[in-house]
């Protein structure tokens, strides 16, 4: 029992990671970029490109694709959702859609269906736990995880809170015509913003490699674990991503208890719930689901 | 309506009057396949039916009801597994395939009732986690087998010639029955109240539109027609396999029949679907690549020429093709 808590805690560390960029971009944009599974992938194959094929040390490869991945996304939004953004709310879907389709494809054609991993490049510490009292044992990387989705989330609330670049963001965010009668120039910090929002992702890359492994097509289930942590957790800070990705982890444990085949069937659930439960206000009650108003 | 003076109000017209002996002549012609083509064609026939069923449903959700939703697999889906059920309790396979439609009905209006609030991206991927649900209990299912499938086997009481030609004329009067609803109430009071709240939701809500109950309407006639399409797609394949029914393929298909054929446009998804329909067949076998094309050219119509096709075609013909709205002119006295 303790040990199942504990790998719940962990695993939502790995949901935390996935989510960030996600509810990052959704935040301080208003876009649910639906490539943001896809471009994990992407980013997982430019460090399993660089680490295997090209020998590079795993920090350095995170730290090029980081910055490739900030230019790419960059590039995303002055191509893409700078152009389809004008074009109402429905474009920006639409598009990015579009867009996992062809990257989701273009990685099967490019790197097969094989599953590939990371955890080669990191030696030893794929297999290295600590051990609790209890004769618990836990793996290094899922506990390096959740301490990296805490950094992550730590440094881009401070980010957002604390520097120039973040109140420019965040003025954007809320109002962008306004932001740009204060001066600020509004197509370029959302670029910057999106590009933060992919450089993320690769960190939600490693984490990905080193977990397990991942094939082409594995974007579509990153993309809805993401999601769901997001929808569970609530908009307004990134740390309800982190709570959110704690009862989705919760939620896919007990369906796991439940049914062998329950583990998604019990985040999925969860996040029923909580749509549930925010469309009622916070209250649930099967007679305001029908429209009619409990009498006070 | 009161007349006004100097103005002439019309709908319809020549235009509408060429679409309606085009549209006849199409479903002549589709009706007449079986017999003049044989069963390989009809096969193809009712998957262009499916493809214009899909595209006018998806495309009245998101065009009109401004509602994107990556899950509508979850209607085509399950009409296909309610299908097979049905058919295994016994039921005739046809009669097993109407009821499934209605049962489709009936889970479009529970799902509105929580899935409506949602808006944008959360409603998109919301209808895809519904669609996902849906699939892993369907998998669940000792009769299924897991992505095993199964097959409606209960059509071989008919020979093949019979049931190609049924499930044919099934699907082409499905498909005018949808067809002619969707029009109808494009053309009623709350068709007005559709079109408003596609040109600005905020606005429509302001002059006193009902917005929920509006759009609780699309929705469910765009859930019992993507449910017939899975339920006609179940007859003409005959095999269920859950992944080839609740993948997100079909979601692709639909995104990139109407934003090629034209968003909130009818005559735009139907040129969508017959376009789709077209490429499929001459570049199906290219696998990956295929997709890959498909999602390109979707991409590229939303950045560059968002109304699709038929914003193209549409304001260069005298008049509405499929008359929804009002034509009105200054009378010459």
């Amino acid at each position: 029992m303790t040990s199942l808590i504990i790998n719940a805690f962990l695993l939502a560390g790995y949901y935390a990671v996935l989510a960030t960029g996600l509810a990052f971009m959704y935040s301080v944009m208003n876009i649910i970029n639906l490539a943001h599974g896809a471009l994990i992938v992407l980013a997982g194959y430019g460090l399993y490109v660089l680490g295997n094929d090209l020998n590079l040390p795993f920090p350095v490869a995170i730290a090029i694709m980081m910055a490739a991945m900030f230019l790419l996304g960059v590039v995303l939004h002055r191509a893409v959702l700078a152009r389809a953004y004008g074009g109402g709310e429905l474009l920006p879907l639409l598009a990015t859609f579009g867009i996992s389709i062809v990257l989701d494809n273009l990685m099967f054609q490019t790197f097969g269906a094989d599953n590939l991993s990371l955890a080669p490049l990191v030696g030893d510490l794929s297999w290295a736990s600590f051990e609790l009292p209890g004769s618990i044992f836990v793996g290094k990387i899922s506990v390096y995880i959740l301490v990296t989705a805490i950094v992550v989330i730590g440094l881009i609330e401070l980010l957002l809170r604390r520097t120039a670049l973040g109140h420019r963001i965040q003025a954007t965010s809320q109002d962008r015509a306004t932001a740009a009668l204060l001066g600020i120039d509004t197509g370029r910090t959302a670029a910057i913003a999106t590009g933060i929002a992919l450089a993320t992702g690769v960190v939600a890359a490693a984490a990905l490699g080193l977990r397990s492994a991942w094939g082409p097509y594995g974007g579509s289930a990153i993309l809805l674990f993401a999601f769901e942590a997001v929808v569970i957790g609530g908009t307004g800070s990134l740390w309800r991503v982190l709570a959110g990705a704690i009862v989705l982890a919760f939620a896919q444990s007990l369906g796991a208890l439940v049914h062998p085949q329950g583990f998604l069937i019990g985040g999925h659930l969860a996040f029923l719930v909580a749509v549930f439960v925010r469309l009622r206000g916070g209250r649930i009650s099967l007679a305001r689901l029908f429209g009619k108003e409990a009498r006070a | 309506m009161t007349a006004h003076p100097g103005l002439i109000v019309t709908r319809g017209g020549r235009t509408a009057r060429i679409t309606i002996g085009v549209i006849i002549m199409a479903a002549l012609l589709l009706a007449a396949t079986p017999a003049v083509l044989g069963i390989g064609a009809s096969g193809r026939a009712v998957a262009l039916l499916v493809y214009i069923l899909l595209a006018v449903m998806w495309n009245a959700l998101a065009g009109f009801a401004g509602l994107v939703s990556i899950g509508q697999t979850l209607f085509f889906g399950m009409a296909a597994y309610t299908t097979i059920r049905f058919a295994d309790a016994g039921l005739d396979p046809y009669l097993a395939i109407l009821l499934s439609i209605a049962l489709g009905a009936l889970l479009g209006w529970i799902v509105s009732l929580f899935m409506l609030s949602l808006s944008g991206g959360e409603f998109a991927i919301g209808m895809w986690v519904l669609s996902s649900l849906a699939h892993l209990s369907v998998n669940l299912d000792p009769l299924i087998k897991g992505e095993t499938g199964t097959s409606l086997i209960s059509l071989n009481a008919y020979d093949i010639a019979t049931r190609s030609a049924l499930t044919l004329w099934l699907a082409l009067a499905i498909t005018l029955v949808v067809f002619v609803t969707l029009v109808a109430l494009l053309r009623s009071k709350t068709g007005a109240a559709i079109t408003a709240i596609r040109d600005d939701e905020i606005g429509a809500r302001s002059i006193g539109v009902d917005v929920m109950r509006t759009k609780r309407v699309v929705f469910v006639l765009a859930a019992t027609g993507t449910a017939a399409a899975g339920a006609l797609w179940l007859a003409s394949a005959t095999n269920f396999q859950p992944r080839a029914f609740f993948g997100i393929q079909w979601t692709a298909y639909m995104l990139f029949m109407v934003l090629v054929g034209g968003l909130g446009r009818i005559e735009g998804a139907i040129i969508g679907a017959v376009l789709f329909f077209l490429i499929e067949t001459y570049f199906g076998a290219f696998g990956a690549w295929y997709v890959i094309g498909l999602g390109l050219v979707a991409v590229l119509f939303a950045l560059l020429l968002p109304k699709g096709l038929w914003g193209w075609i549409g304001p260069r013909l005298p008049g509405e093709a499929i008359p929804t709205g009002y034509l009105v002119e200054k009378s010459r006295s």
